[in-house]
């Protein structure tokens, strides 16, 4: 476990997904970094978050979920996921969550490598 | 602590199943952990879980997170000490304590053994590997794991065996189907599921689910497995083979019993218990389908709730005379999508019972019952299980049956459901997943609550698989003599919010608040809460019409991209067909369209339209333009269609020209917004082939005029609508379905449906305020609509401009080589 967390750390990379305003206020966007999906969030205070776009109940498409109270619920059976984490809320799932930087109105999401 | 502790009894429980973890619940629900300290052990790595629902797992209808019953957490709170993943293997009786595969000695004073059984594995060649295990490809269906592996397997499978016809059989047969393999169901008796069902019944459900492409192989004994590696397929003692490359065996249980044998208690089929549920040895009890009570042993759950309920009775001393007196064997269930209740005996004894029996073997409808005495001795019902609940309770509980035998099987003229609630006894079983009687239900109304929610909360009935809720519910309100209290939280617009609709709509008027964010800023002390945000943007719309500012997060997807949502993120595309009439050009437009975007398919609707599934975000506002059509609304609560018969037009029978009408009906309303869906229909003549009557609102033509009927449903609920008014012209019409239109659009609940809305108001109050205008408030209703119906826009212009650049975007590519930038 410890093993494997620290290789991704070694490995990651920080990618360019574009600027703020690609992304609708208040709402997601689904990005693709080679076979991953991410979800961008953008809330209405300015903060933006990364999580996988692809549910882990039945794939529903998370970027397409209202998000709302730190959460966002997917929109095909509404299973609600940490936007901070990505933990299930009220289930037992969880997607992995990235860390993200803005800079100059760009955001960039730190990605494991795939080395 | 520590001392406190060391005075309590230990109480060790084996099996962490469903018969071991409700003895736990029960005990705990007693106040049990005054008096002891609970451990449980149990060799699936998990909580608990329902195990019936495992069919709905392998079928994929349901995840299988969904199917807990205590989650570890649970016993965590609960203060008991869970050891999931561990096995006991020995009882050392002399020294009061178990022994565990974790290596370790655990001490008790009171045991309890709920060891459940195991799949029952005929005598098959080629079967195991030389290790014992099975070969690949080879399975049983009793836990969660298995059903993982089924369905990972099946995913490289061509052909499904499932050996064993009988309730698990088929249940495996059906969640394989799911996973697009074809299926063969081998059995060796004569006829399927001999065990609740006659050959006539079973007959019936063959053909039924040979329909469903299972093929059924009746009277084959299996003799070995072929294939050197890999299974190949199955020879069967007549000499014949069939091809397959997974096998998964349903052929019955085995009690888990023999760690009763083992160590010295009285084991026959099951460990043998009394009625207090307890073993030759005085301090350790049994439960479940591995305990043998009076001769038989039980494999279904309803008898193991009642077990657990007097052992819990026993064991915390809180009713000294308990006694378990064995269980009536009645149960509904649902096989492969057939509704079926089976109760007691399957054939009549010959000259001294009556059989009474019904068959409509196309439409898969069997219906027997065997009465001895004058008393339901047993029967089946298949396809139609209507009247189970109360024969059910009549089987249960010997009471005699009335003469009219017709009315058993079928409802003539409708029963007064408080005529059975006061003639049932308190002990009836209302649900059967948790084991609740009347009277615990009766009790918990005594006792204060007053809300079907509370009710259900407490009590837990009709929290398993559902389907006796609506019985909990008239339950309940019969209890409550009819005073049932809404949770005051049902009656908030949104949970966010404590304020009922009208509360809601005069703070926000009295605040001028005209966005969502605007209103939750104001009302819910910021609290953003997701759920709650397209309830209230429905609501700013009606109240503040062209002045509401529209926040297109606060929206569902759907109502953001005006297309449905489909379960693998593509749209559908449901274009307005005007009262269901096309033209060929039209049509011949639709047909491009589906070619030039790949769509997945062309459907007609129950709507009277035409839906293209599968168009991808980024093409709707192509296959808009193209189309040249406006948006049928076919995803968001609002207006939706007007359905129409051929009335005057074409048919012989037409009074009044319903096709005309219908049209104008929907070009006048389309797209109105409302707290749910409105369906409408208007039919020529009280045949009434568009359906009316089971509308939101309808309209049927009569000698002279027509017809206006609301709150009709015919989808989750079935609801006759009520007749509104009679009134003389098409103008009538509209006007008094707009003044209805507006009065549910300023009064009803988000989401509630017309028919909970006119059940709820009542019809005689409708009509006194739009018909009679009791209060004058017909004029105002009717400008309001007007107004509604003047601010329509055709939400697929944004097609052509965007709300916002991102709308119909598609995924965007990040680019890697960015790499390092901001690191
Ligand atoms: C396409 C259609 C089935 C079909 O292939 O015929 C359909 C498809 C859906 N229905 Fe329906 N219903 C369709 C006619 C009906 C009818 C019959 C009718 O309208 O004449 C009913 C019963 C009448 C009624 O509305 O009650 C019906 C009762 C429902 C219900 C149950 C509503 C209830 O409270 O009883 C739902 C669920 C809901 O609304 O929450 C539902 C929900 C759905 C949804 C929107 C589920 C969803 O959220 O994804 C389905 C969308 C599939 C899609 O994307 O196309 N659909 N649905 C029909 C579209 C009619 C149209 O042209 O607009
Ligand atoms: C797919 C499926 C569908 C079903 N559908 C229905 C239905 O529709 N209606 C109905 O009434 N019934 C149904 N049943 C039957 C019902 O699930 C059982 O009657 C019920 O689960 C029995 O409960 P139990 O606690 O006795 O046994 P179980 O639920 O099997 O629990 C026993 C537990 O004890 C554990 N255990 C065994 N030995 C040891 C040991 N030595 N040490 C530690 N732990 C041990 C086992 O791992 C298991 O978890 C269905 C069963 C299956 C498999
Ligand atoms: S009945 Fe309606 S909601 Fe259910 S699957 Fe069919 S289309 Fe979907
Ligand atoms: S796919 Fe996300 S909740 Fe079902």
């Amino acid at each position: 476990m410890l093993t494997a967390s620290l290789s991704v750390e070694k490995s990651a990379v920080w990618v360019l997904a574009g600027s703020v305003d690609q992304i609708a206020l208040g709402q997601g966007r689904c990005f693709v970094a080679g076979k991953r999906k991410i979800a961008l969030f953008r809330l209405r205070n300015g903060e933006i978050y990364a999580l996988d776009a692809v549910c882990p109940h039945r794939e529903g498409p998370l970027a397409e979920g209202v998000i709302g109270n730190g959460t966002v619920v997917c929109p095909l059976h509404g299973y609600r996921f940490s936007l901070r984490d990505g933990h299930g809320v009220d289930n037992h799932s969880a997607v992995n969550s990235y860390p993200v930087a803005t800079r100059a109105g760009m955001i960039y999401v730190r990605l494991p490598g795939t080395a | 602590m520590e001392n406190i502790k060391s005075h309590k009894r230990k109480l060790v429980v084996i099996g962490n199943g469903m018969a071991g973890a409700r003895t736990v619940e029960e005990i705990v629900a007693r106040g049990g952990r005054e008096q002891f300290e609970i451990s449980v052990f149990g060799e699936e790595p998990y909580g608990n879980y329902n195990r019936i629902l495992l069919s709905s797992v392998l079928n994929g209808s349901q995840d299988s997170s969904e199917i807990f019953l205590n989650p570890l957490s649970w016993y965590e709170q609960n203060g008991i000490d869970l050891h999931a993943g561990a096995r006991v293997d020995v009882i050392a009786r002399p020294h009061k304590a178990i022994h565990c595969d974790d290596g370790n000695w655990y001490p008790y004073d009171k045991l309890i053994i709920a060891t459940g059984s195991r799949p029952a594995v005929p005598p098959i060649a080629a079967l195991r590997r030389q290790s014992g295990e099975f070969r690949p490809g080879i399975f049983v269906f009793r836990t969660l794991d298995d059903c993982r592996r089924i369905a990972e397997f099946a995913a490289k499978c061509r052909r499904a065996a499932v050996i064993g016809g009988g309730l698990l059989g088929l249940e495996a047969a059906r969640g394989l189907l799911t996973h697009g393999v074809e299926v063969h169901v081998i059995h060796l008796p004569g006829h399927l599921m001999e065990q609740q069902l006659d050959q006539q019944a079973a007959a019936i459900l063959k053909h039924t689910i040979e329909g469903m492409g299972i093929r059924v192989h009746l009277q084959k004994l299996t003799k070995a497995v072929l294939g050197d590696n890999e299974v190949t397929g199955l020879a069967f003692e007549d000499g014949t083979t069939l091809d397959c490359d997974m096998i998964v065996i349903a052929t019955g249980i085995t009690p888990n019993a023999e760690i009763g044998s083992r160590w010295g208690l009285t084991t026959e089929r099951g460990i043998v218990v009394d009625d207090q549920m307890r073993t030759s040895d005085p301090d350790i009890y049994a439960v479940g389908e591995c305990a043998q009570h009076r001769g038989r042993v039980y494999g279904l759950v309803a008898p193991l709730w009642e077990q657990a309920r007097v052992l819990a009775d026993h064991l915390t001393g809180s009713d000294a005379g308990v006694a378990y007196q064995g269980s009536k064997l009645a149960t509904k269930l649902k096989v492969m999508g057939v509704e079926l209740a089976s109760m007691g005996v399957v054939a009549g004894d010959g000259e001294q019972d009556d059989v009474v029996q019904f068959m409509e073997p196309r439409r898969g409808i069997y219906k027997k019952l065997i009465i001895r005495d004058g008393r339901l001795a047993g029967g089946i019902l298949m396809g139609d299980i209507s009247k189970a609940a109360y024969l059910i309770q009549a089987f249960d509980r010997g009471i005699k049956l009335p003469d009219e035998r017709l009315s058993l099987l079928f409802d003539t003229g409708a029963p007064n459901p408080k005529v059975t609630f006061d003639e049932m006894p308190a002990e009836v079983q209302i649900c059967n997943c948790n084991g609740v009687k009347k009277g615990e239900i009766t009790a918990c109304v005594a006792a204060g609550r007053r809300s079907v929610k509370s009710v259900m909360e407490t009590t837990r009935a009709g929290t398993g698989c559902g389907s006796c809720k609506s019985l909990v519910a008239e339950l309940v309100e019969w209890a409550c003599k009819g005073q049932v209290d809404d949770d005051p939280s049902i009656n908030y617009y949104v949970p966010a919010i404590p304020m009922t609709k009208p509360e809601l709509v005069e703070a926000i008027r009295m605040r001028g608040l005209k966005s969502v964010s605007a209103v939750l800023n104001a009302l819910a002390d910021g609290r953003d809460d997701p759920g709650s945000k397209p309830g209230l943007a429905s609501l700013l719309r009606t109240i503040w019409s062209a002045d509401y500012e529209d926040e297109r997060d606060a929206r569902f997807v759907n109502d953001r991209v005006h297309a449905n949502i489909q379960k693998d993120g593509t749209f559908s595309v449901v274009p307005r067909i005007y009262g269901g009439v096309t033209s060929p050009a039209e049509l011949r437009r639709i047909a491009d369209v589906a070619e030039k975007y790949n769509v997945q398919m062309v459907k007609i609707t129950g709507g009277q339209r035409i839906d293209l599934l599968g168009v991808r975000k980024q093409d709707l506002p192509d296959v808009w333009r193209d189309l040249g059509m406006p948006s049928g609304h076919a995803y968001t609560k609002a207006f939706r269609t007007c359905k129409t018969c051929v009335g005057t037009e074409f048919c012989r029978y037409g009074l009044g020209d319903s096709t005309q009408l219908g049209i104008r009906i929907e070009k006048r309303f389309q797209g109105v917004e409302s707290p749910h869906k409105m369906k409408l229909a208007v039919s020529g003549c009280p045949r009434n082939c568009a359906e009316a009557t089971v509308k939101d609102l309808g309209a049927v033509a009569v000698e002279n005029g027509w017809q206006v009927y609301v709150g009709g449903a015919a989808g989750s609920t079935v609801r006759a609508g009520d007749l509104l008014a009679t009134v003389k012209t098409h103008d009538d019409v509209l006007t008094l379905m707009g003044r209805f239109m507006q009065y549910y659009r300023e009064n009803a609940r988000y989401a509630e449906r017309s028919y909970g809305f006119v059940e709820r108001v009542g019809i005689a109050r409708l009509r006194a305020l739009l018909v009679d205008d009791c209060e004058k408030t017909a004029a105002r209703l009717d400008q309001e609509i007007a107004a509604a119906v003047a601010a329509y826009r055709d939400p697929w212009t944004e097609g052509r401009e965007l709300y916002e650049p991102t709308q119909f975007a598609e995924p965007a590519p990040v680019r890697g080589e960015a790499a390092g930038v901001a690191a």
